[in-house]
Formats: structure tokens, sequence, C-alpha cells
């Protein structure tokens, strides 16, 4: 039994190294929660796809133990490479550490894990919050000359999406004093709340007519603030700019139609740098920083439709 | 003197004396928030936005009422919620024109999920806090698969109407919360269905011997609770056009059962009162609007509204009260002079 064993190892071990491009990975996800962690998902396994890679992909459902379940079964089945997208920052200095022992490389993507050892992973590959935020604000400075009275519509508080965005964009704005943010208030990311707190903030800054522009936190919050305007008897995109991050399928659909002006994509493609990092690493690169930032596009009425396009072919 | 002296009318002075005090603050602030004018065949203002906007939790207090005069509680109403809009946007998105079958859909769902939590707590006897935890839990789960994990979007403008089209000059959800409440309030005080509610929640064992079926009576609550939610849903998907499993109704259901609690409901069952019910919704509803008016920071949010509800329900109790008046100067003048 042993020796069938051994055998049948050993021609394992010759099939993979007869075909020394076709890597195994497995893919810890979050879950699919919402529709950018389902493109991020898609686009991981699309570039696999593409690379000849044979990903393992786990789905969590926002839980961090079916993560760890995940990766303790992929260092079981001696995969070349993990990918872990955390669903929280604590608790993976464990695992990582039996990763470790059994010389497996990890990445980790989007959000960050705490490890007191830095090298218990390669790197990790996320969005910058701040450069988006940032990213924003250049294109409202520019399109209004520096003179905007700005509402904005905060993510959930405390979130690192809204803090970072939050400084980005303040400190942007910061440098032209006749651009202000009026209002701020948070609708936790979701469209039901964007609607409903812009309604009020417009009754409350006199119907709306000294606002030139909402800056929204996301894309959710964007398309709940314009169905508000509207119903206030103003043009969303043209009486009130929009301004927002995600730059999901939705608001990429509004921008066409002219309702967002701008939409700072947070780039769901993680997977090409991150299986980039992977044969780099393979190849013999040991040191990589330790945050790769991932700056998305800027869509706005010239660039969009073309992306949508592009999207609806895939 | 009389009037706080009669306790069935002091139940009703305080909750309406916090919403007017809420009220009266919102006007400080912001001068234009009484400003209300007509415009496209419609009323436009603050108040009105108030009454649109605490129309969902509304709806849930009215049903929230009802079970917690039983003694139970539902967890599930704002999953149930969920499950409503995901099932009328299922059938908008598979083509279905029919409004009747629309509704119908979001309704039977709500129905359904509320015959479940009644079945659990009346005929299995299972706490109601445990039973309807297990919807609470799942339902989202449940929303999520119909929506197969995406925020499905729809464009309907008979449905949409729910949420966002006007009847007489109110916005439609107002006009739902008063027609439930009026069904509602009927139901129960021109039969003797609310007393029954009442005994049941009192004394369980009392009014098991008087013959009462506490069974059906508790399945029925938990139906009507059902269907209030269902229609809640519906009215959120509606207003947004747009069916969200992961957010829609999310933690509502503790704003529904703090409306009651603030109506002055114990949460031991017993007498109760759908008006509270809906004047406490318009307390929790007026806070969030202070909040936003009121330009405060918005990590202080939750805050504020902690401390105010307290203030409300402090009010109300009795003992406080009590030693409230002791401090009271004019209490002790009225005292001697009688």
């Amino acid at each position: 039994m042993r020796t069938l064993f051994k055998t049948l190892t050993l021609a394992a071990a010759i099939g993979i190294t007869a075909t020394a491009n076709a890597l195994t990975v497995g893919f810890a996800q979050v879950g699919s929660e919402s529709g950018w962690r389902t493109s991020f998902s898609e686009s991981v396994k699309a570039e696999a796809e593409k690379r000849s890679i044979t990903l393992k992909f786990s789905d969590a459902q926002q839980k961090q133990e079916n993560q760890i379940k995940a990766v303790r079964s992929f260092i079981a089945q001696r995969v070349d490479a993990i990918l872990i997208a955390p669903v929280v920052e604590t608790g993976w200095q464990p695992v990582l550490m039996e990763a470790k022992r059994a010389r497996i490389p990890v990445v980790i993507l989007d959000r960050n894990v705490s490890v007191t050892d830095q090298s218990l992973y390669l790197t990790r590959i996320a969005p910058d919050f701040e450069l988006e935020g940032q990213r924003a604000a250049n294109w409202l400075t520019e399109k209004t000359e520096g003179k905007c009275s700005i509402l904005e519509l905060q993510g959930t508080v405390g979130s690192s999406a809204a803090i970072g965005r939050m400084k980005g964009f303040n400190e942007t704005i910061a440098k032209f004093p006749e651009t202000k943010i009026v209002r701020s208030q948070t609708a936790e990311f979701t469209r039901s709340k964007g609607k409903e707190v812009m309604e009020t903030m417009l009754k409350a800054a006199g119907g709306g007519k000294d606002i030139c522009a909402v800056w929204a936190h996301n894309d959710e919050m964007a398309l709940g603030a314009i169905q508000a305007v509207r119903e206030a008897g103003l043009q969303p995109g043209k009486d009130i700019l929009i301004v927002s991050v995600d730059a999901v399928d939705d608001a990429l659909k509004a921008i066409v139609a002219g309702d967002i002006n701008v939409s700072v994509e947070l780039s769901p493609h993680l997977g090409g740098p991150a299986f980039d990092v992977i044969n780099e690493f393979r190849g013999g690169k040991k040191d990589f920083d330790k945050w790769i930032k991932m700056g998305g596009a800027v869509f706005t009425q010239e660039n969009a439709a073309e992306e949508l396009a592009k999207r609806e072919a895939k | 003197m009389n009037l706080s002296k009669n306790p069935n009318l002091r139940r009703y002075l305080w909750p309406c004396a916090g919403l007017l005090l809420l009220l009266l603050i919102n006007a400080i602030i912001a001068p234009e928030f009484f400003h209300i004018e007509f415009k496209d065949g419609r009323f436009y203002g603050s108040v009105i936005d108030v009454l649109n906007r605490a129309a969902p939790v509304a709806l849930l207090a009215i049903g929230m009422a009802l079970v917690i005069a039983t003694g139970g509680v539902d967890l599930s109403v704002g999953s149930i919620m969920a499950i409503a809009g995901a099932a009328s946007a299922y059938y908008i998105t598979k083509g279905v024109d029919n409004l009747a079958i629309i509704i119908g859909a979001g309704l039977l769902a709500g129905l359904i999920a509320g015959a479940i939590n009644g079945f659990l707590v009346g005929y299995m006897s299972i706490q109601p806090i445990v039973a309807t935890l297990i919807l609470m839990v799942a339902g989202r789960g449940i929303a999520q698969l119909m929506n197969e994990g995406q925020i499905v979007t729809f464009d309907h403008a008979g449905f949409a109407f729910l949420g966002t089209g006007d009847f007489l000059g109110l916005p439609f959800p107002v006009v739902l919360v008063i027609i439930t409440f009026v069904i509602v309030q009927l139901l129960t005080r021109k039969t003797a269905l609310g007393l029954y509610i009442e005994a049941v929640g009192a004394n369980p064992s009392a009014s098991h011997y008087m013959g009462l079926n506490a069974k059906a009576i508790k399945m029925s609550v938990y139906c009507v609770a059902g269907l209030c939610a269902a229609l809640a849903g519906m009215i959120a998907a509606a207003d947004i056009k747009g069916s969200d499993a992961n957010n829609a109704g999310l933690w509502l259901e503790l704003d529904a059962i703090l409306a009651v609690v603030i109506g002055g409901a114990s949460l031991m069952g017993g007498r109760f009162s759908i008006f509270l019910a809906v004047i406490g919704a318009l307390i929790i509803q007026t806070l969030s609007v202070t909040i936003i008016l009121s330009g405060i920071p918005p990590k202080f949010n939750l805050l504020i509204k902690a401390s105010a509800i307290i203030i409300v329900l402090l009010m109300q109790s009795p003992l406080f009260q009590k030693q409230l008046s002791q401090l009271n100067i004019w209490k002790k003048k009225e005292a001697n002079h009688a």
C-alpha cells in the first residue's frame, strides 16, 4: 500500500514537473456580499484561466473560520501558492505560520492582516483608498475651478474605506479655499440610506440651489443620492455634480446616462498582479514591497461607455 | 391636572410630549423644518420626509406591537423585509408585469415567514427570541439566494409607486401606514381580538382556562407582523428601485422594538397601543433627521440617539417621575396649596 502511494506521489510529482508552468493556487475569498466582490472573484478566476493556473477557489461566506479551514486544506493539498482576501485583520498568525513551515508563499489581497512577523506573507495587493479620494477631489476641483460647496455622504463610520477616502479627498480640497464640504453625514454605504440622507441634506441646504456637488464614498450611496436630487426637482450630473468611488456596473450606466459625473474605480482586478508576484517569487525574487498599491482608473462621461461595453463582453 | 393623573391619558402624554420636543428642537436648529409647499401635486418639506421615511419602521412597529402584546418578540422582521423585496424583484426581473402578482408574491413571502414564526412560537412553544432568530439569520440568506448575491435593480412604474408615488398629496408609503393602522386598529379594538391578544400576553394560563386559543392567537399576530414587514420591504425596494438583500431592513427589527417600547409597551406582554407604536417610530425618525440637520459629525450619531432615547424612556418611568416630582418646586407649592 505504501509503495503504491509512493509511486502515485512520484507520478504526480513528475506530472507537475512535466508541465512546469501549471501552477496550482488556492484562493480563500471572503464571499460574495457585493457586486464588487463578485467581479473581484471573477477577475481572479479569469486571470488564472488565461495563465493556465489551476485555481482552487473557496468562498468563506464572510466567516474567518471558514477561511482558515480553507487555507489549511490548501496546505494539506500542497498547492504552490495561496491567495487570501481576509475577512478581518486579526487572527491570521497561526495559519500563516503553518503555510510558512510548508514553504508555501502567501499573497494577501484587499483587506490587511495584522501579524507580528511580516515575513509570513510575500506582499499585500490592495487598493489605496486615499489615492481614490485624491483622484475624486482632483477631478472635482479641476471641473469647478476650485469653487464648490459639497455635500458629503460618508461610508460606514470607522471603516477603512471611509477613513481613507475622506482623508485623501479632504487633503486635496484643502488647497482650494473656495472648495468646502458644507454638510457631511454617514449613509452607511447603502443605496436606501444614500437617498434618505440626501433628501434631508438638500432641504437643510436650502433646497440645494447653492450646492455644486455631492461626494459619495461609494457608488451605492451615489445612486441613492441621484434619486433624491431628482425628486428635489434638480438634475443630477448638471445642477449638482455627482462624484463617487467604485465604478460598479450600475454606476457606469448612470455615468453614461449623465446622472453621475465621475466614479473612481476601486479596481477588482487584483488577480493579475497577484500571479505576477507569485511568478517573480518562483523566479527567485525574495523581497517585495509589503503593500502593492492599486490605483483605479477614473471613469467619466468620456470613457464610461467604452468600459461598460468591455465589461459586458466578458 | 386631572389629565396627568389619569393613568390612561398619561400613557399618551409622554411619548407625544417627546415627539413634540424633538420637533421643536428641529424647528430651532433648522427654521425651514416646518416649511411645507405644494409642488408637482404633492406636499414637499422636511415634515413630510419624516413621515415618509418613518413609514417602514411604523409598519414594522404596528406588527411588532401585537407580537409584543402577546409577550413575544419578532427579530426576523428586518430579514422578512429583504425576502419580500427580493420576491417582488424576482418576478419583475422575470418579466412579470401584473402588479397584483408582484405585490402578491411579496405579501405571500411575508405571510409564509410569519406563519413559520407563529408555528414555532405558538404550536412548538419555542421561545420567541429563539424562534424568530432563526429567520432573522436565515432570512437574509434566502433573500440573497433569490437575488443570486447581487443587488437586483428593476424598472416598473407600478411597483415603484409603492415607494415613490403620492396619493392626495401624501407620499404613498404614508398612505399605506394609515390604511394598515386603521385596519389593525379596527380589528383589535372593534372586535374582541385586541382583548384576547392582551389576555394571552398578560396572563397565559388564566386566558387558557378562560378557553382562549392562545396558539391560534400567537400564530395570527406573527402572520400580521410578517405581512407588515413584507409591506415595509416592498416600500424599501420600490423606493430605490432595487432589492438589496444585504442591507434592506438591516437592524430595523431593533428600531421597531424600540418604537413599541418608546410607545410605553411592556416587553412582558399585555396592554398595547398601535397608535403609540407609530408615535415611537416617528420619534426615532425625527431623531435621525435632527442629527442630520444639526450637522454634528456622524461619529456622534449613535451616542445622541442613545441619549435621547434614554431620556424618553426615563420620562415614562413612574419611578423616575416620582423622584423628579419630589425635586419639583411647583409640585410642593401645589401640595401646600391643597
